[in-house]
């Protein structure tokens, strides 16, 4: 990391010698070539020091891979994806770091001003040179309390019999666990990005919370980013034992400039008997500028399985950012009388994409999922909602709740809504409603009566569409995520 | 002082206002009435900047300022207020989030240093006790689920928080029970000063019995047709308005 | 934009015998010795030669599978006999009405006395030899073979069927029935593609009942195509009862174009066949507005589809969808409704309801209603629910005295009427509920 210019002409001389040398012998090296096989993945795997098992679970992903084609039926539109023109482990930073905040991109460091980051904090996000080895924890302090809270507990977690670290870490502090639920929520075969992300995963969180526990405090991917350098392809999965609880927060609340165009992530939770998982998302990767040159193309599988009874899974997400988005959080609701939830904003502006939703496959009786989906789409962006409520025959008394709403500002975007309800037993009720409507102007013109300038007056609108959602963040989260819908938002009127 | 010049407008290229005069100062309150379609909204809605309103001649002078250049916001900043006839519901937004985005968008533009919670929330409570309601109604979301009555008290409350030097009232009975009326008329009286112009626009005298004006103006086919003082009401709510060659069943 | 529905390739296999009968039957279809007429069937077969037969993978046909269908080997249908004659055909009103056998027309069954001035009324092959000009500008004009692989094997296989015609300003007051019998054959099963052209020009009315009806026996796979040409200002009031037999295969692609401030109603009210779908594609033009509407009720191992279509093309477009189904024994019923708002069709308003309750414990519900919206200035939504009947209600009507079963089928029939009172003509309406009534009487 400190060297990357350095690296990456050390990985520039090395490929072009690739016959010759070989990569294995620079082991050394933080970065691999580019390039995906088998050779890859097993260097991959030695570089974590992973038992034979992990490495022979990565190989049989690679095979299905291999057979395995791109999805096509989302309504989504992009390029194609060259597999092989990507590095595969350590994260390539082809471009030299800037020298200092006057070579990063102003639009960039406007928003993280809009977010209210100091400036020293604006430094670190945006890579300045000779600002790696500064943590970033104070400001990130500032916006999320729980975080430094975190790390003060790092020992009372331990004491607790909690397990967070690093899923490469795991392998090795708690193979058993890791190796009978890796895969068990989203098995290697799974889909063309979850199949790929098995094969060539390289970092991700892990986390175990033992039997009655509740966790203290909520958990967030940053107090662990922060020390170690995730790649592309992250892989998650926490495990709440019978009995306990546990709040999880995702995601990038500051944006990230990204080299790296395919994010292909991968997040299993498993809840036993009467234990819940709540997963929070906040997404604002880079959208690409408002031509769509640039961004993040987002491809993500996220499952849950209640496995337990009474156990309940919640994912809630806001999602601004990335050119393509591509998940749809779901829940498995084996368990008898458990719950599933899926809250999610999803807002696409100029040129971005996004096709989101969830799946809730009941199979347990009693089970029960909510649905709230909020989609605003401006520009020139096209959104669509895409779910999946699966009633199997032995879900006796299951229920299902879903609200889709869409909200379009300006006539050159796109809002769908496309959702599959399957019904097989009788006793199962199913309430599906969706609507689409703009902002009407009267509410625009009733604020602007008011006093507020019309691009606020969106964005408090809009803020008041997405509050069934944003309410069911965790409060340091809801703040951001609310600043997050009006800069999203901006040059999307007048 | 606010003075309206032989004001036309249009919508949908049919002339509703033909040339309307009328002169408003500082703590004066005037009656504007008129049957339906004799153009009292739209007044109302060209005074407040609603877009879809083409004025075709005349000027409105607004102290000293050139109203009709200036965007809705920009008005309302400069004290312009319009109590809406079917006031919008905003759903998921609280009338105190509403509220506190309004007045420090108007300070800000104003120069004037925006309000912190403390700060607003001292206000915002002075104002509610003033006019005696609850608190209750601040939590929920703007006009959402609220009762005609409550609607319209809300709007009351508006402009006491806002605090503008011209309100304008747009059929504020319209819709409420003679109970409700009283208490949406007294949060309104309450809110008379010297400085405070208002326009009071209605169909029906008995508003008027509530918040008695200094002057009353008759509105038909888009121009005032004649202008009295509160006694003309009187003798509009006796005779309707068959005078000035509308037939309606009031 | 994907509101073009790519009609993914399918299975070549099972469409082979139906080109091969095709290829002997062409030259003596009616209308063979026009070329436009030839063109059109040649685009049909080649395109069907194409698309097949729909796979699991194709997602239009997502949850319906023609496998049973594939499984029969169909031959194309010979007119019957003029010699059969039939008991009881179903009349709704007194109105004139076309009847067909086996997609055949038979005059000597039809009664076109009192057809008012100005409408036309006639089998296709009749029209097609007589006075295919009258035709010619629609047939085949919207019903498009490259979308839809049924409308292709239809178009392949066009022969007989009705023409109405309504002339401009013409209000015609009582329904015009077509009837369909399907009546099969001892030989084998047997296969029929008939075509329905109705043109209501511009500021007419009238109401038109296709009622199809299973007499016979042995199975019979009736791929029907309906055309529906709504002139500005007119009025189309298009409705179909499918009570088809047990061994009956039932296909339906209605497509209509709604001209300017017109208006067109479709309902459809099943109850027969062993598999059924029935498409339902509209498109609407400038300030013009559609319901389409149906109620389906189904038991055994029946499978009904219901796929509809509503395209806003231009502003100020009104769309209302309500369907409604009950579903007993092994029965499989499938929604698919989408609303496609297209760039510039601003101030649309669309809103679509499908609620389905289930009456047993293998009954089965697959719905999927879509939005896929291009314009801003819109106000549309949907909604759809699956359930079963409340206990309550049901507990509460035998706390009063009424015997479980007659409860549960006054529940059942007041859950559909929701729908069905969606039909103004009152006639039609009351028929509706006399159909609605007896299939509650079977159960």
């Amino acid at each position: 990391m400190a060297a990357s210019t350095e690296t990456a002409d050390q990985v520039r001389a090395f490929t072009e010698k690739e016959y010759e040398y070989g990569f294995t012998t620079d082991i050394e090296s933080e970065v691999a070539p580019k390039g995906l096989n088998e050779d890859i993945i097993r260097f991959i795997s030695a570089k974590k020091e992973e038992p034979e098992w992990l490495l022979e679970w990565r190989l049989r992903a690679f095979q299905a891979w291999k057979a395995m084609e791109e999805p096509h039926w989302p309504a989504l539109t992009y390029g194609p994806i060259d597999y092989q023109d990507a590095h595969y482990y350590a994260a390539p930073k082809m471009k030299a770091k800037p020298k200092s905040l006057d070579e990063v991109d102003p639009e960039l460091l406007k928003t993280y001003a809009k977010l209210g980051i100091p400036l020293k904090e604006q430094a670190i996000l945006a890579g300045v040179e000779g600002t790696e080895g500064q943590s970033p924890a104070v400001a990130v302090d500032a916006v999320f309390d729980s975080v430094s809270v975190a790390t003060t507990y790092k020992a009372k977690l331990e004491e607790m019999g909690i397990i967070f670290c690093a899923i490469s870490e795991a392998v090795h502090k708690c193979p058993e666990l890791v190796r009978k639920y890796l895969g068990s929520v989203v098995p290697y075969t799974d889909n063309f990005f979850a199949t790929l992300n098995s094969a060539v995963f390289t970092d991700g969180s892990f986390v175990y919370i033992p039997k009655g526990v509740r966790c203290p405090m909520e958990l967030s991917t940053y107090f662990r980013i922060n020390q170690a350098n995730t790649g592309q392809f992250e892989r998650t999965l926490i495990i709440a034992d019978e009995g306990s609880y546990v709040s999880y927060l995702e995601g990038c609340t500051a944006p990230k400039r990204d080299e790296n165009q395919l994010h292909a992530a991968v997040v299993e939770l498993v809840a036993l008997d009467n234990a819940t998982i709540k997963y929070s998302t906040v997404q604002n990767w880079y959208p690409g500028d408002e031509n769509g040159v640039g961004g993040i193309y987002n491809f993500v599988t996220k499952r849950g399985a209640c496995r337990g009874v009474n156990s309940k899974i919640s994912w809630t997400q806001v999602e601004t950012g990335s050119a393509i988005t591509w998940k749809y959080p779901s829940c498995i609701l084996q368990g008898d009388n458990s719950v599933g939830e899926f809250y999610s904003v999803a807002i696409t502006n100029n040129r971005q994409q996004a096709d989101t939703g969830t799946k809730m496959i009941h199979i347990g009786r009693n089970t029960r999922s909510t649905i709230v989906s909020k989609g605003i789409s401006a520009g020139k962006a096209q959104q669509t909602y895409r779910g999946l409520v699966k009633i199997l025959p032995k879900a006796e008394g299951a229920r299902n709740h879903t609200q889709c709403d869409s909200l379009l500002i300006g006539d050159q975007c796109g809002a769908h809504t496309v959702p599959y309800i399957e019904s097989r037993n009788r006793s199962a009720r199913i309430e599906h409603e969706a609507t689409t409507a703009k902002i009407s102007e009267d509410q625009l013109f009733y604020c602007r009566q008011r006093g507020l300038a019309e691009e606020d007056a969106v964005s408090l609108i809009v803020n008041g569409f997405c509050k069934e959602v944003l309410k069911e963040l965790p409060m340091e989260f809801a703040v951001e995520a609310q600043k997050l819908v009006g800069i999203s938002l901006e040059g999307s009127v007048g | 002082m606010i003075e309206i010049k032989n004001l036309h407008a249009t919508v949908d290229g049919k002339e509703i206002l033909k040339g309307i005069d009328l002169t408003i100062r500082p703590g004066e309150v005037h009656a504007i009435m008129g049957p339906n379609g004799s153009g009292k909204s739209t007044l109302s809605y060209v005074l407040a900047g609603r877009e879809g309103y083409e004025i075709t001649k005349g000027s409105v002078n607004y102290f000293g300022q050139d109203l009709l250049a200036l965007e809705p916001e920009e008005r309302a900043a400069e004290g312009l207020f319009l109590a809406f006839q079917y006031p919008v519901e905003i759903p998921g937004v609280a009338n105190t989030t509403f509220l506190k985005s309004a007045i420090n968008a108007m300070r800000k533009r104003r120069g004037e240093s925006e309000l912190d919670a403390m700060q607003f929330l001292k206000h915002i409570r002075a104002k509610t006790k003033q006019l005696g309601m609850t608190d209750e109604m601040l939590k929920r979301a703007v006009n959402v689920g609220f009762s005609g009555g409550e609607k319209k008290r809300n709007e009351t409350l508006q402009m006491a928080v806002l605090e503008p030097k011209f309100a304008i009232l747009d059929e504020t009975d319209s819709g409420l029970d003679i109970d409700a009326l009283k208490i949406v008329a007294d949060g309104v009286n309450a809110l008379r000063s010297p400085e405070r112009s208002m326009l009071v626009i209605t169909h029906y005298q008995r508003l008027l019995d509530y918040i008695v004006p200094d002057y009353v103006h008759v509105l038909a086919h888009g121009r005032i047709q004649r202008s009295g003082g509160k006694e003309l009401a009187l003798e509009l709510e006796k005779n309707g308005y068959k005078e000035f060659g509308v037939d309606e069943a009031a | 934009m994907t509101s073009t529905h790519s009609p993914r390739r399918g299975d070549p296999v099972p469409a082979q015998p139906y080109l091969e009968q095709y290829d002997r039957v062409k030259a003596e279809l009616p209308g063979a010795a026009l070329s436009w007429v030839r063109d059109l069937r040649e685009l049909g077969r080649s395109r069907f030669a194409e698309l097949g037969f729909p796979t699991a993978k194709v997602e239009a046909w997502k949850y319906t599978s023609l496998k049973s269908l594939e499984k029969v080997a169909f031959q194309p249908a010979r007119p019957a006999a003029a010699g059969v004659h039939f008991d009881v055909l179903p009349h709704v009103g007194t109105g004139p009405r076309l009847v067909f056998v086996d997609g055949f027309f038979r005059a000597d069954l039809s009664s076109t006395a009192g057809v008012p001035a100005g409408v036309e009324l006639s089998g296709l092959a009749e029209t097609l030899s007589r006075n295919p000009d009258l035709v010619g500008e629609h047939l085949g004009r919207l019903a498009v073979s490259d979308e839809q692989r049924f409308v292709a094997l239809n178009t392949a296989f066009l022969a007989d069927g009705a023409v109405v015609r309504i002339g401009r300003g013409v209000e015609v007051a009582e329904p015009i029935e077509l009837v369909f019998v399907s009546l099969g054959s001892d030989d084998g099963a047997v296969a029929f593609h008939p075509r329905t052209l109705l043109i209501a020009e511009p500021q007419s009315k009238a109401t038109v009942i296709e009622h199809h009806v299973g007499l016979g026996i042995g199975a019979t796979f009736a791929n029907h195509v309906a055309e529906a040409y709504v002139g500005e200002g007119a009025i189309l009031r298009h409705y179909k009862v499918q009570r088809e037999g047990a061994e009956a295969f039932h296909l339906s692609n209605s497509v209509a174009k709604v001209g300017k401030d017109a208006c067109y109603d479709n309902f459809i009210l099943t109850t027969g066949a062993r598999l059924a779908r029935s498409e339902v594609r509209v498109a609407l033009g400038l300030g013009s507005s559609c319901n389409v509407n149906g109620a389906y009720m189904i038991g055994g191992h029946q499978h009904c589809d219901t796929t509809t279509v509503i395209e806003h093309k231009e502003p100020h477009g009104t769309s209302r969808e309500v369907y409604k189904g009950a579903i007993d024994d092994h029965g499989r019923a499938v929604f698919q409704g989408k609303i496609v708002v297209h760039p510039g069709a601003q101030k649309t308003d669309g809103h679509q309801l499908n609620r389905a309750l289930l009456l047993s414990d293998t009954a089965e519900i697959d719905a999927k209603p879509e939005l896929e919206i291009y314009a801003d200035d819109v106000k549309c939504s949907h909604g759809a629910t699956a359930g079963e009947l409340a206990d309550e209600a049901l507990f509460y009507l035998r706390a009063r005295g009424i015997p479980k079963d007659e409860a549960r089928a006054l529940l059942i029939g007041a859950f559909l009427a929701e729908a069905l009172d969606e039909i103004p003509d009152e006639t039609v309406r009351e028929a509706f509920h006399g159909f609605v009534t007896g299939w509650l009487g079977t159960r």
